[in-house]
């Protein structure tokens, strides 16, 4: 790291800002026209339309049908992060274990989906999730009950799972990639069978990419519109639906701002609250 | 060490152990007694297979073929885990998300020890190895030389009766390397535990062995104390590997007691002569050659050659020279600081005692593997 430091102050700074970041400044220009402002307009109208107060935000709360929406977009989101680490840990790992050749095969495997649109996506999972559909039909063939997956949240989470898997397994990959796996030869040889080595070692190493990846998929699923909209019913109607309602159907702009503004100031809080969790106990693991 | 225990050290067998990579025979008939309590090298150059007997008797690798008995049991098919060796790694593995303390607790951790017990056995283990004052700090904040001494501190606190060490050494610079080599000399003495020591130094094998195992493409060529390696190799091979050494080939005669080589219009001889239809060689040990001005006179010597002086090295208790003989082949003479001082491009003449020069069988693939 000590590399990457300026060696002087005089060759880091130039004028009012240091190198490094002025670097950043295309980046942060963008950022602030694309997010920066729309954010900041979408605060702004959830306070001010119809009129200045706050009555967007009594609405939001006084009407029970918003927050039990609340809480199903993070229960749903809650899920689908879940069900993308179960899916992903085994998955990033045979990419740590495998030659080159294979894990380039994985990973296109991952990425080619990704590269699909969201709504063709989607509906392939209508294809194969609706009642007479492909899973429902081979149900039927191997002599079980049909189950009902379209219009469930069972449908949206398998849904949204799928298309946000690659946000999972990428950054645990990396974090994989850097652990050495001779710490488990030296974990067996201290007595530990393969499973304790894994849960003592391997696991706890590989955690910092669990929390990164969870925190994009999470955030990621709160958001989600698409998928929910299609594959969902109304029972599994995710917040996104109703802002879009809000906004797009009935033009109130400052009910669909004060959601969203909701949904965001809840987000950060959730994560301020996970954050003495994942914070790392140890700094810089032993990654070669 | 508790009081009045015997020797806590297991003995080690190998009894003709194999182990093929598809056609490639990493190891090739290896065997080998290791004493309870022997601290043995197994010495060679990379590829040599001396990794793979460590990772053969660790459980980390699994024989082709051979047995493996660990103070009298068979544990070919025993897991690692199993097997109560400990391992210390060129590369120090400790676990990065743990503090030194739990590193060394982990160990007594997996066998249920009691907390009291574990706190006493990891500052005893630590204090061992000079790094007691450490426990709270993590693998990250150490030095390559620290982290190493951890990682022994681990790998002997749980009282193995064998401790196997993989080039432990080999990532280290050459002053902390030869304090932890008396370092580890102190802690087999003081543990009594059989070491097994994996290294492609000779010289690192000379200061801390007992005996010294010197591997070659798979094979043993040849066991035996240090002294009994350099005075006494069987093969050019360890005599090339172990120490300085001259090798001087020719076109040999042999008449049933003694050996004669012509070298570049020379004639050398040695009063023994080897077995086999191998054509024999001469090797000498740079203490045994001395160099003299041509014409000089040579009392006690029986064998002159003529070379030049290619380099000439101070070496404060004495000089080292390489001398290019007429067939352009190199010796290497050590002389004590008393007597002539030669220059480079000197004409001398290079004399040695027949007595001393050990005949071997030439192996061309020696040069091979040395270099």
């Amino acid at each position: 790291m000590s590399a990457l430091e300026p060696t002087t102050p005089s060759v880091a700074k130039r004028g009012w800002v240091s190198r490094p970041f002025a670097l950043t400044l295309p980046a942060l220009i963008l950022l602030a026209a694309v997010i920066g402002y729309p954010l900041l307009t979408i605060m702004v109208r959830s306070l001010s339309e119809p009129q200045w107060g706050v009555q967007n935000y009594l609405w939001f709360f006084g009407a029970p049908v918003n927050l039990t929406v609340l809480q199903r977009t993070f229960v749903i989101s809650a899920w689908v992060t879940v069900v993308c680490v179960v899916c992903a840990y085994p998955y990033a790992y045979l990419m740590t274990a495998v030659g080159p050749r294979v894990r380039l095969v994985l990973v296109l495997c991952v990425l080619i989906p990704f590269w699909v649109s969201g709504v063709v996506r989607t509906l392939s999972w209508v294809i194969l999730l609706q009642d007479s559909g492909v899973i429902n039909s081979l149900l039927r063939a191997a002599g079980f009950d049909g189950i009902r997956l379209i219009r469930t949240q069972t449908g949206v989470v398998i849904g949204m799972a799928q298309v946000l898997l690659p946000f999972m397994i990428l950054p645990l990959y990396s974090v994989m990639k850097g652990i050495d796996l001779r710490l488990m030869r030296a974990a067996q040889s201290l007595g530990a069978r393969p499973s304790r080595a894994f849960f003592t070692v391997y696991l706890p190493l590989s955690l910092p990419g669990v929390y990164a990846g969870a925190i994009i998929v999470f955030i990621l699923a709160l958001g989600f519109y698409i998928t929910p909209a299609l594959l969902g019913g109304p029972r599994s109607t995710m917040l996104s639906t109703l802002v879009q309602t809000q906004v797009l159907s009935l033009l109130q702009w400052g009910r669909g701002g004060a959601m969203g503004v909701v949904l965001l100031v809840t987000t950060f809080v959730l994560l301020a609250l996970a954050a003495p969790v994942m914070r790392s106990r140890y700094r810089e693991a032993g990654r070669r | 060490m508790k009081p009045g225990q015997e020797s806590k050290g297991a003995a080690i067998d190998l009894e003709s152990i194999s182990k093929a990579y598809g056609g490639f025979k990493a190891l090739d008939g290896v065997s080998l007694r290791i004493e309870p309590g022997e601290f043995m090298t197994l010495l060679g150059p990379s590829g040599s297979g001396k990794t793979t007997t460590l990772n053969v008797v660790a459980g980390f690798t699994d024989l082709t073929s051979g047995k493996l008995l660990v103070g009298g049991r068979n544990v070919v098919g025993v897991p690692a885990h199993k097997r109560n060796i400990g391992v210390v790694f060129q590369h120090y593995a400790l676990f990065p998300h743990m503090s030194v303390g739990r590193n060394v607790a982990y160990p007594l951790t997996l066998r249920g020890v009691d907390q009291a017990e574990r706190k006493a056995r990891v500052a005893r283990a630590l204090d061992m190895v000079k790094m007691g004052d450490f426990a709270h700090r993590y693998p990250s904040e150490l030095s390559g030389g620290q982290q190493q001494r951890v990682a022994l501190a681990r790998a002997i606190v749980f009282d193995p009766p064998l401790l196997l060490m993989d080039e432990p050494l080999g990532a280290l610079d050459k002053k902390l390397r030869e304090w932890l080599q008396l370092e580890i000399k102190r802690i087999h003495r003081e543990l009594g535990t059989t070491f097994v020591y994996v290294t492609h130094d000779q010289e690192e094998a000379l200061v801390l062995s007992d005996r010294i195992a010197v591997f070659n493409r798979g094979r043993i060529e040849q066991v035996g104390t240090g002294r009994e390696l350099y005075d006494e190799p069987t093969t050019l091979f360890v005599g090339r590997f172990i120490g300085d050494s001259t090798v001087l080939r020719g076109e040999a005669r042999s008449d049933g007691v003694s050996t004669a080589l012509r070298i570049a219009g020379e004639t050398v001889t040695a009063p023994r002569r080897i077995a086999g239809e191998a054509s024999p060689v001469m090797l000498l040990r740079p203490e045994k050659l001395a160099i003299r001005r041509p014409g000089q006179d040579a009392a006690g010597t029986s064998n002159r050659l003529p070379g030049t002086i290619a380099e000439a090295i101070y070496l404060g208790s004495g000089s080292k020279y390489e001398v290019r003989l007429a067939d352009g082949s190199m010796a290497i003479v050590r002389t004590p600081l008393t007597g002539d001082s030669f220059g480079l491009g000197d004409k001398v003449e290079l004399c040695f005692d027949g007595a001393d020069a050990k005949l071997l069988a030439d192996d061309s693939s020696a040069d091979a593997t040395l270099t």
